[in-house]
């Protein structure tokens, strides 16, 4: 808690309304319940409608009736509502209630827009997909927010760190390689990691050795990635006269690509994408199984005490900062070689603050993190497909933008804590000195 | 390795040498490490664009013929300065009361999509100017005031942090102005005869008189900018207010067992710094633009920040900072034209300075200058963000 907070709760702790946080909750679904049951329900065509699981022709499916379902996730609403002003012996159930309601709402937002839309049937393994997809550079960008803030020090440059791992790896590519070969392609891939990884030092110099305050630090990483990619595409990149190449190509996973129906649409896909699941994965085992990710984590909440059992905060911070940013020009690499393989000014296109915002979602562990990244993936995909399908509702379509920004409104409100509070680690942002 | 010694210790020689000269020659104490920042940045730019193989002289004199080489360079460089006078104000203003605002950004576009709907009202037309020009004004200061409060407001409310805030509201907002002018079913705000997407254009009663006919058009929307950083600086040195804010800014705690109506201040300077990018992107709207267009105020939150750490927060050398920014950017395009370095260098030098002021220490042991200013952005004054 910050001073501010401190003085600010101190003015507001006599005059408390009697609602919790758990009572707000269970009345925002019970109204969303009531209004399924009553208001949506009657409301959307009873023609039944279908999941495809593959794509045409012939795909297999299943097909379902949407009031039913709609119908359904209202009475589950309703439930966690009940439960949420229940007696004590029965408000065990509430958490898990309240945590089935959030998931459901995404099959909701499935069988509505389907349900909205002229089109009888979608395909939503492949929506899935492309949300994991999409997600890749966001759940990169969040770990590198991870390691950084876990280790006491607040990253905004996510954004620039990523811009320079995807201009200066493409920049390699296309003058060493002509961004045709496969050896070069890697060879840049991983010049695109290094590059996250120095700019990411940069940063660390900045906030550890001059104690610059850590979000101007962040600032300044952005503008200079900016202005330098632009620099190196207008002067090294265009000059070569090589708009487009051979990026990173799929490959299948053994065996479970084979699963019949879903593997080859789930279980193919591209090197960094699945890099990405290995990094998450690394990095949960890394920061809370080994000693040294409870070092780093120390140095987030006490620094001091950390020095005192003779840990070195200042290598411990120093290294974290600089693995986040080998992790953000991963990210980077993911723009410019596998998602497309070329490079464009300001490519990456707040996907740093996004990724900013999936790390806060996800409460500062490596799994919400990635959960947080999923949100934002889902949403974009989804946005794509209900312009693709066409959703209305009585006659106004569904603009994809307002998919887009939903996430941001559910970061916002789990910030402002309206939903399990999001807590940050308790050093981050405070310059550290060594006791003399 | 000894040489390279030698020669650093002979650059920082001269370089303490050229720090006597200033300290005699002028009074500048307080503007040392800004003007020594500058100073270095375009040393490092220098070496950037002989890399390239062109000679940084050459480039350097055709940015500066750009930037200030006669009546209607002066006048555009100008006219590219001012919306940064209210974008590096509304971090400035947050700063003094202790609160970052990095969502200037955000209320730029909130300020710029509520100026151009009003302007484009069709009763703003029977309107005579000296009403309908206040009035844009007022729409976009109303939106940007609105937009920078929200955050302020669940600070004080919820404990949510501003920079967070400000960072998801600034994509809120963008993906909300883009819908309302990309949006062709239903027409939200898009101008339907423009093939590209923008606002209706705004009545011509709305719209700021010219001052010059430059690129960009200079317009008076300059002195209502110029004009509130003196306002600024009267009501933080002068008023309660003020001395409320600068007082939350270095201790709310004290603040609060002082009296002071702590909240209140973290809204209202929010609320305010707001007002100061809406402002802003207003008089670009009606002097400038005469439309609305998303494109228009990207990263101009992210240079107030810059422009806002360079001047030290001092609402006055705001408006100094904010032109050294501008005529940068409006100057570049000459340098791109005459030498063949491309624009993104004066990004770059941009980045350096803005590097080289918040890491004073680098120029003060460069230069020998001695910390006799504590940085107001030194890391200690904000605590626990994000």
């Amino acid at each position: 808690m910050t001073t501010v907070e401190h003085a600010a709760g101190a003015t507001r702790a006599s005059g408390r309304i009697g609602l919790d946080r758990q009572s707000i909750t269970g009345l925002v679904f019970g109204v969303l319940g009531i209004a399924l049951l009553a208001g949506v329900a009657p409301a959307i065509s009873g023609t039944s409608r279908r999941f495809n699981f593959e794509p045409p022709p012939d795909p297999a499916g299943i097909g379902f009736h949407p009031p039913t379902w709609v119908i359904a996730i209202g009475v589950l609403f309703l439930l966690t509502a009940v439960l949420g002003f229940a007696p004590p012996e029965a408000r065990r159930w509430a958490t898990p209630a309240r945590l089935l309601s959030a998931l459901a709402v995404i099959p909701l937002l499935l069988v509505l827009s389907l349900a909205l839309s002229d089109n009888p049937s979608t395909n939503i393994v492949n929506l899935f997909n492309e949300s994991l997809v999409l997600a890749t550079p966001l759940a990169l960008g969040a770990t590198t927010g991870l390691w950084c803030e876990r280790s006491g020090i607040i990253n905004i440059g996510i954004e620039g760190t990523m811009l320079a791992g995807a201009g200066i790896g493409y920049m390699t590519y296309a003058t060493i390689g002509d961004a045709q070969s496969t050896g070069w392609l890697w060879f840049s891939i991983l010049i695109s990691v290094l590059a996250g990884g120095v700019v990411a030092a940069l940063l660390a110099v900045l906030s550890i050795r001059f104690g610059v305050n850590q979000i101007v630090g962040g600032v300044v990483i952005n503008l200079f990635a900016l202005g330098l990619t632009g620099f190196l595409r207008s002067e090294v990149i265009v000059k070569t006269g090589i708009t487009t190449g051979v990026g990173t190509s799929e490959f299948g996973l053994p065996l479970l690509s084979e699963i019949p129906v879903i593997g080859d649409q789930l279980f193919r896909g591209k090197p960094i994408y699945w890099m990405m699941y290995l990094v998450v994965i690394g990095t949960w085992l890394v920061m809370f199984r080994t000693p040294w990710g409870l070092r780093v984590r120390s140095c987030g909440e006490n620094p001091h005490a950390a020095e005192t059992l003779g840990v070195n905060v200042v290598r411990i911070r120093y290294q974290s900062v600089i693995l986040g940013g080998l992790i953000a020009g991963l990210a980077g690499a993911w723009f410019s070689m596998e998602s497309q393989t070329r490079f464009e000014d300001n490519m990456t296109n707040a996907a740093g603050f996004i990724a900013l915002a999936a790390l806060i979602f996800g409460k500062w562990t490596p799994w919400g993190a990635f959960g947080g990244a999923l949100l934002f993936g889902f949403s974009r995909a989804l946005g794509t497909r209900l312009q693709f399908l066409g959703v209305e509702v009585s006659g106004f379509e569904i603009p994809s933008e307002f998919l887009q920004a939903l996430p941001f409104i559910v970061t916002l409100v789990v910030v402002a804590g309206a939903v399990g509070r999001s807590i940050p680690p308790a050093a981050a942002g405070q310059p550290f000195q060594r006791s003399k | 390795m000894n040489g390279a010694r030698n020669a650093n210790a002979g650059i920082g020689r001269a370089a303490g040498q050229v720090h006597r000269v200033l300290t005699e020659a002028w009074r500048l104490q307080p503007l040392y490490v800004s003007l020594y920042a500058i100073l270095l940045s375009f040393v490092v730019g220098g070496v950037l664009i002989s890399i390239i193989g062109v000679n940084p002289f050459t480039a350097y004199w055709a940015l500066l013929r750009g930037m200030v080489g006669g009546g209607d360079e002066i006048a555009g460089s100008l006219a590219r300065s001012v919306p940064f006078i209210g974008s590096a104000l509304a971090l400035a203003f947050a700063f003094r009361a202790g609160l970052f605002n990095i969502g200037a950004e955000g209320q730029l576009l909130a300020g710029g999509i509520t100026a151009a709907y009003v302007g484009a009202l069709s009763w703003m037309s029977d309107l005579p100017g000296i009403v309908a020009i206040p009035l844009i004004l007022i729409a976009g200061t109303m939106g940007g005031a609105i937009w920078g409060g929200i955050p302020g407001v669940l600070r004080t409310k919820t404990g949510a942090h501003e920079v967070i805030s400000t960072i998801m509201l600034n994509s809120l907002v963008l993906f909300g102005v883009r819908w309302m002018v990309n949006s062709r079913d239903p027409v939200v705000l898009r101008d339907t005869e423009s093939t590209v997407p923008r606002t209706d254009p705004i009545s011509d009663t709305a719209v700021l008189p010219e001052l010059v006919d430059s690129q960009p058009v200079l317009h008076t929307g300059l002195f209502a900018l110029v004009g509130i950083c003196f306002v600024v600086a009267f009501v933080l040195k002068r008023t309660t207010f003020g001395f409320e804010v600068g007082t939350v800014g270095l201790n709310p705690h004290a603040s609060h067992y002082a009296g002071i109506n702590v909240n209140r201040v973290i809204v209202a300077s929010m609320a305010a710094s707001g007002a100061f990018a809406g402002l802003a992107a207003a008089s670009e709207i009606s002097g400038t633009n005469g439309f609305f267009q998303p494109g228009t105020f990207f990263l101009m939150g992210f240079d107030g920040i810059a422009i806002a750490l360079l001047a030290r927060t001092n609402p006055v050398a705001i408006i100094a900072a904010a032109l050294l920014w501008g005529s940068m950017l409006s100057g570049a395009p000459l340098m791109q034209q005459e030498a063949d370095v491309s624009i993104d260098v004066v990004r770059i030098i941009q980045a350096m300075v803005l590097l080289f002021v918040a890491a004073d220490a680098i120029v003060r042991y460069l230069f020998r200058v001695r910390e006799h200013d504590q940085s107001p952005f030194k890391a200690t004054s904000i605590e626990g963000a994000v």
